[in-house]
């Protein structure tokens, strides 16, 4: 299994796996579309934790848990586990919370982004057309010496982080502490929404687990695999997401959770220009950074902390997106999601115009 | 014959490609060695050196690898 993982095969393996597995978690319990969706279940964990208050999106979703310590695991397995970190953090940090914002923007990162199609969502057309544009706007800064610099190697324990605290967040999970004020939280739990709505726990976190051992092993990547194929005209992870679409789209149709249309989708609005424009933001910030939503969870289980610190970016960001009323919702962009949606443009361009190392 | 070298290290992906990419452009040929630290950045450099029509291997080095790419 490890050789074809690793093989030219693997990405394509991975995604059928993975597409399958998405599709299997909405039909026990996952919101619609919303078997894997890395933005929407760090957001979900905002809100458990309180960092944001929208009663309806807020669980701890053991899927993301499970990406790190699967690949944490799975690198540790393989010698493939190297601690590194520095390079320039806080501006990982910056690109990882307007990633958020985009993809609230739109309701989805990547990943959701195919799952919507596979599952109908004809309004993921315009997120992915987005993706598309942000992956390759970040490609001409890539080719104009666009780096955020060299990481370093980092003691061994510095890749502990990531893991220990997926560990603190299944405790959470289970525990599920109740001292706060008036007998609620500190963790916070939807009893109505989309927050409300998940497979059980052990399945969720055997789901993340083994996506994130295959993740690891393949190096499925969402974004990268776009990049790649424009930037290089490399198939290799391309091969990744288009079994992930079709094996999700079958085990949707098997299951009769395939709904064609524009209207009525799970957790999705119909304003395509503010989906394309979102999907712009996340893949620009995401090309910035190296890979999609789903791949710095992998990597900050291999022990890159920059990665890592990406992940606090969009958690931070997801928790502004609600506060601030930037994110969408089924009925449309929130009330200040397009003054944000632009403002990380500008900054997404900043930086990419800004960094350059010229290495010849 | 030249030996140019490319130091990748510490350089996340895509990033010692496109640094692979710039060097190859300009070569006809000749032998190209890409420090890398990672896995991953060995296989992308690996793989995208043999797209490109070189004869690519790697060894080990203390802190990662050296890819070797020849045409």
């Amino acid at each position: 299994m490890n050789r074809v993982l690793m093989s030219k095969y693997g990405p394509a393996l991975a995604g059928a796996i993975i597409g399958v597995v998405a599709a299997l978690l909405v039909k026990l319990g996952n919101p619609g579309n919303m078997g894997v969706c890395v933005a929407c279940f760090t957001r979900d964990i905002a809100g458990a934790l309180g960092l944001h208050r929208a009663g309806i999106v807020q669980y701890l979703r053991p899927e993301l848990a499970g990406f790190i310590i699967g690949s944490f695991g799975s690198a540790l397995i393989y010698r493939e586990y190297k601690p590194r970190g520095g390079s320039s953090p806080m501006i990982r940090f910056g690109l990882g919370f307007f990633a958020m914002i985009g993809g609230l923007v739109f309701l989805g990162c990547p990943w959701r982004a195919y799952l919507r199609l596979a599952g109908g969502d004809f309004n993921a057309i315009a997120g992915i057309a987005g993706l598309a544009v942000g992956v390759s706007i970040g490609i001409m800064f890539l080719y104009r010496g666009f780096s955020l610099g060299a990481a370093r190697q980092n003691p061994k324990a510095a890749g502990y982080f990531m893991p220990l605290l997926a560990i603190g967040l299944l405790a959470l999970l289970v525990i599920k502490p109740l001292f706060g004020p008036e007998g609620t939280g500190p963790i916070f739990f939807s009893d109505k929404g989309p927050g409300s709505m998940h497979a059980p726990l052990i399945i969720s976190l055997a789901a993340g687990l083994l996506v994130g051992w295959l993740a690891q092993r393949s190096r499925f990547c969402t974004v990268g695999a776009i990049r790649d194929l424009i930037m290089l005209k490399d198939t290799h992870l391309f091969k990744g997401i288009i079994s992930f679409i079709i094996a999700a789209f079958v085990t949707n149709m098997v299951l009769g959770q395939f709904k064609p249309g524009f209207e009525g989708q799970p957790i999705a609005h119909t304003m395509q220009i503010w989906n394309f424009l979102g999907m712009v933001l996340s893949g620009l910030a995401f090309t910035l950074a190296g890979g999609c939503p789903g791949r710095m969870f992998i990597m900050s289980g291999e022990g890159d902390s920059d990665a890592g610190v990406f992940i606090m970016g969009m958690l931070v960001g997801a928790a502004f997106a609600h506060n601030f009323s930037l994110a969408s919702s089924g009925a449309g962009v929130g009330a200040y999601g397009i003054p944000a949606t632009i403002i990380g443009l500008i900054f997404c361009f900043a930086v990419g115009s800004l960094f350059m190392n010229r290495v010849e | 014959m030249e030996t140019k070298t490319v130091d990748a290290r510490g350089f996340s992906c895509p990033q010692p490609v496109v640094m692979t990419k710039k060097v190859l452009d300009k070569l006809s040929g000749g032998r190209v060695e890409v420090l890398v630290d990672t896995v991953t950045s060995r296989e992308n450099v690996l793989r995208f050196g043999r797209n490109a029509g070189w004869k690519g291997d790697f060894e080990e080095t203390e802190n990662g690898f050296k890819v070797v790419l020849e045409k």
